[in-house]
């Protein structure tokens, strides 16, 4: 226990740290995941056929290889991309991003796949007439998505939208491997000065079922919330 | 793009390739077992046995492959009294300790597939079987088990499929899979989208296969 103290004696402090940061990269990956989500599935959707396949190839690639590979693709792949992108505006200084930067990138662009594919579900499975009436009750376009198909759709979607933050909250968990101090690499980090990874790893896994259990809590709040009616 | 090292590099993931096979197709039979065996003891009518079953299976869904991995291949190896053991032969390779954790975790996985496909068989069909004086054994083994398995095809694919995508993190404990040889050479050559592509084209194929497979197995064994 003594190995867990707050202070310079103990590692209980550097592993809160590390806590919040999986938090933080976790929350981030999935507000990029969504924003991927909120351009891929109308592609996926759309009655124009070039369209779907752009939308299908994302989901297809990104959900058929190995997080870890995305993850190696970004970490010697990003500094490089953006330096390519800078260097057409003239900019030829290296640049190196930030490892919260790229992970959380990284590991939104995988979880973005999932969001489509749950949203894109959610869309299809209400009912026709629901868009019919929106459209016969002369609202606008926007009116028309905003109160009456993203209501619905959120009810149809928030239970595997929970299985999507496990999924991303477990996947940040991989971007120990570039070096940024969440849970992993913090435990990796004691483990190796303290030479007792045994008990530093199963209190990494300790803190990842807190974390998964504290959220499952709060998403069924949310579920019932949004079936309201129902 | 450098077409050469994409061409060069081929040969080389692709036996690398055999290696991620190897561990996925080990580390399912076994998930299989432990898979069948967890969702048996979950259905189990002592409350202990279905809760430890189920406590199982939670801790294994609950946590990242990645630590699993680590509390095996890192953390057992510090009990001296494993050293002594005949355990030990197993657990000082990389290789088992990524195939005891990849089948620990699918096996958890598979229990939870294979729980719900059982609740799912209509009481109608036992009873059938029943009252035509078919021993419960027998209705379990030829009844249930069966249907079982259709139903739970689909899901199971897709489990095949993530774990397929897990075996990805052997390359953290020094096996040479598909991955762990695709960061070997962008580490070495500092093309990554080159090894990507080729990298990431062979498991594209590798879960279009399995993908189509299931997808036989389904229509094969559908019940029309």
């Amino acid at each position: 226990m003594e190995l867990l103290v707050f202070g310079d004696t103990g590692w209980g402090d550097e592993l809160f740290r590390a806590t919040l940061m999986t938090i933080a990269v976790s929350i981030t990956a999935m507000i990029i995941g969504f924003s991927f989500a909120a351009i891929f599935t109308p592609l996926k959707l759309s009655k124009y056929k070039s369209f779907n396949l752009i939308g299908n190839f994302y989901t297809t690639v990104i959900r058929g290889v190995p997080e870890l590979l995305v993850i190696y693709l970004f970490f010697f792949g990003g500094s490089g991309a953006i330096m390519f992108v800078a260097s057409m505006f003239g900019y030829n200084e290296y640049i190196e991003i930030n490892a919260f930067i790229t992970g959380s990138f990284a590991i939104g662009i995988i979880s973005g796949a999932y969001s489509t594919e749950v949203f894109r579900g959610a869309i299809q499975s209400i009912e026709k007439g629901q868009f019919e009436a929106a459209k016969v009750l002369g609202l606008s376009k926007f009116a028309q998505f905003y109160k009456i198909i993203l209501p619905q759709m959120l009810r149809l979607a928030i239970p595997n939208l929970s299985n999507v933050w496990q999924i991303t909250l477990k996947d940040t968990s991989l971007i120990s491997v570039t070096g940024l101090v969440e849970i992993m690499r913090q435990s990796y980090i004691a483990a190796g000065s303290t030479r007792d990874p045994l008990f530093f790893y199963s209190f990494a896994a300790v803190l990842y079922l807190l974390l998964t259990f504290l959220s499952m809590k709060l998403i069924n709040k949310l579920e019932v919330k949004y079936s309201r009616g129902y | 793009m450098d077409f050469e090292l994409m061409i060069d590099s081929f040969p080389k993931l692709l036996n690398a390739a055999v290696v991620t096979l190897k561990l996925l197709s080990v580390s399912l039979i076994v998930g299989l077992f432990i898979g069948l065996l967890f969702a048996i003891l979950r259905l189990n009518k002592n409350i202990f046995i279905s809760k430890f079953a189920y406590g199982y299976s939670y801790v294994f869904r609950g946590t990242p492959l990645l630590v699993q991995i680590f509390i095996i291949y890192f953390g057992l190896g510090q009990i001296e009294y494993l050293r002594s053991t005949f355990l030990w032969i197993v657990l000082k390779e990389p290789y088992w300790c990524a195939i005891i954790a990849f089948a620990l975790n699918t096996g958890a996985y598979t229990s939870e597939i294979l729980r719900s496909a059982f609740q799912t068989i209509k009481p109608g069909i036992i009873e059938a079987g029943k009252s035509l004086g078919i021993s419960t054994k027998i209705i379990f083994y030829k009844i249930q088990i069966p249907i079982a398995i259709r139903q739970s095809l689909p899901a199971y694919g897709n489990e095949i499929i993530l774990m397929m995508k897990g075996t990805s993190l052997a390359s953290t404990v020094t096996l040479m899979d598909l991955t762990g040889v695709a960061k070997y050479i962008i580490s070495t050559t500092f093309k990554p989208i080159e090894v990507f592509i080729v990298a990431g084209g062979i498991y594209l194929f590798m879960t279009f296969i399995i993908h189509n497979v299931i997808k036989f197995l389904e229509k094969k064994y559908s019940f029309n």
